[in-house]
């Protein structure tokens, strides 16, 4: 016995390598973003900052401000909306089966799979011609591509729970709004939190929506570092804060929520 | 009767978003396919009927070839290497390790953080630029006297798509370790334990017993990682911007279509994209609801 546990600890080794890897973008974003700019170059890039400056953050952060706060602007509304209307969704699928629900529930699956690149065009011409353009288009592109993502969480969620629960409340007469509202709505804050997450990471980290939905003025973070980093002016230090600036609040939310974040993510390859 | 009220509101609450759906997935699917078989390039909508010379074109453009051998590359690479390090990682996570938690929090953290910004860093990482200049990994590599490793990463002709595949799993092989994580806890310890006693060793345990059993994680995480690697886009973006040599069908899609206003061509290349993804998504939604059902 002693013999395996001290085989085991040789694990360590592979694991703390592994660990450096998966740290090496992020050393890097860091220290750079925290070098004074006569520090800046790059055959020192992977050396310590020689103390503490905030240059190229507050650099960074003029130039990204605005989209920082459009991706706020559009996500925030578009991660609720799209969060309750699963909810519901869920809620009705998973408890009352109408005719035809089970046929309605893989093609509204299939549709969080597609390739957007299939229906982009039509959605562009769509927006242009109702006149939703800019980030309420953006945000209702994501609330309606979400739509199948969130309703499935909550379904998976809500059939999961005992018929009789139900019933009892059914026996007593409840509605079915009343139903939703008193028996299950206070016990769905988990998969709230799973959505929510879920919703607000991929909103926030999305790219090919935005760049084909709003312009210079309204672009979310994604598409405004990503110019940053595309211009031969802007150095690559700034770009290194910028892109620590744009990960921040996701990763905040991972950090704090992750357990969470990983039942989003098994949710979203059907495995929650 | 109030029973059939309820059914009434139930149509009335859920019918929003079901339709939303339809018109948003598949009417607008549909009009893609319109738009793919029509004349349309030019700022104008032409809806004259091209019948379907948007694909033959696509077929017979260099550019198009290009794109699927730089996708099939880039698949190969990707799959493989989230596969084979996701499963390894999930291994040494699964012998009951202090820190464990740790660890696996850390292997996950990339999933976080946007395409965009993962190839903005990786661009500087993967910098190509030699002598002086040179930065980057490579400047990593010759720090510590690696020479023979520095290379020019997403630059190398033939087989640049290999080093975007790199970064590509760095960013999803925790997920993969996620999902053979919770493949390996669902597997019962008597298994195991039965397998040591009839004298069977680690490696033979995990080549006879654990494998198969993962099979069924195997195959998803195989679905879900190719039907990604097929919709590749953001961090071919931002690593390279449009060069030719690291184009995927992604990449020419939107540029034919915003770019060179040849929707009827975007159009095609969309088409054709849904489709690869569905040959594989369209079976695994069956599998998994029928698997669903039959617990």
């Amino acid at each position: 016995m002693k013999s395996l546990r001290f085989s085991k600890n040789w694990l360590y080794i592979p694991l703390v390598g592994m660990a450096i890897f998966y740290l090496i973008p992020m050393y890097v974003m860091l220290i750079t973003g925290f070098k004074a700019f006569d520090e800046i170059d790059l055959k020192t890039m992977w050396d310590l900052p020689r103390g503490i400056a905030f240059d190229n953050y507050v650099e960074a952060f003029s130039k990204l401000s605005p989209s920082l706060w459009n991706s706020f602007a559009m996500v925030i509304p578009a991660t609720l909306i799209s969060s309750a209307l699963g909810s519901l969704n869920g809620f009705i699928l998973a408890k009352w089966k109408f005719r035809g629900s089970d046929v309605i529930f893989p093609f509204i699956l299939f549709g969080m799979f597609i390739p957007y690149q299939s229906i982009l065009i039509p959605l562009v011409q769509f927006m242009n011609a109702a006149g939703i353009t800019g980030l309420p288009g953006l945000a209702m592109a994501h609330i309606i591509y979400g739509i199948p993502i969130t309703t499935l969480t909550f379904r998976n969620y809500y059939a999961s729970l005992p018929q009789e629960l139900l019933e009892a409340a059914k026996m007593d007469g409840a509605s079915m709004l009343g139903i939703y509202r008193y028996i299950l709505l206070p016990i769905s804050l988990p998969s709230f939190v799973v959505v929510l997450i879920w919703q607000f990471t991929s909103a926030w980290n999305d790219f090919l929506f935005a760049v084909v939905l709003t312009g210079n003025t309204d672009w979310p973070i994604t598409v405004a570092l990503n110019n940053m980093a595309g211009s031969q002016i802007i150095a690559w230090n700034v770009q290194m804060a910028g892109s620590l600036l744009a990960a921040l609040p996701t990763l905040l939310v991972y950090i704090f929520l992750g357990r969470y974040f990983l039942r989003g993510l098994l949710a979203g390859s059907l495995k929650g | 009767m109030s029973k059939d009220k309820d059914r009434v509101l139930n149509i009335i609450l859920v019918s929003p978003s079901i339709l939303a759906v339809l018109i948003f997935v598949y009417g607008f699917i549909a009009w893609s396919v319109r738009v793919s078989l029509s004349r349309w390039k030019g700022l104008t909508p032409d809806y004259t009927w091209n019948r379907f010379n948007n694909y033959i074109e696509l077929f017979q453009d260099l550019r198009f070839a290009v794109d699927v051998r730089n996708t099939l590359i880039f698949t190969g690479v990707f799959v493989i290497g989230s596969l084979l390090l996701g499963f390894l990682l999930a291994v040494m996570l699964d012998q009951g390790l202090r820190g464990e938690g740790f660890f696996r929090s850390l292997f996950l953290f990339p999933m976080a953080i946007s395409y965009i910004v993962t190839g903005v860093v990786w661009r500087w990482l993967m910098n190509p630029a030699m002598g002086s200049r040179m930065s980057g990994f490579n400047l990593l590599f010759a720090n510590l006297g690696l020479d023979s490793l520095v290379n020019a990463w997403h630059t190398t002709p033939q087989w640049g798509m290999a080093a975007i595949a790199l970064a590509a799993i760095w960013q999803m092989s925790g997920y993969t370790m996620a999902l053979y994580l919770a493949g390996l806890r669902a597997i019962p310890q008597e298994l195991k334990e039965a397998a040591r006693i009839d004298g069977a060793s680690e490696v033979q345990i995990y080549r006879h017993i654990m494998i198969p059993l993962l099979s069924p994680v195997t195959l998803s995480a195989l679905i879900i990682l190719g039907h990604m690697s097929l919709k590749v886009f953001d961090l071919i973006v931002a690593i390279a911007g449009k060069q030719l040599a690291l184009d995927v069908p992604a990449i020419y899609m939107w540029q034919a279509t915003f770019d060179g206003q040849f929707y009827g061509r975007g159009a095609a290349i969309g088409i054709l994209l849904l489709l690869s993804v569905a040959v594989l998504i369209v079976p695994y939604i069956r599998y998994t609801l029928r698997t669903e059902t039959e617990q």
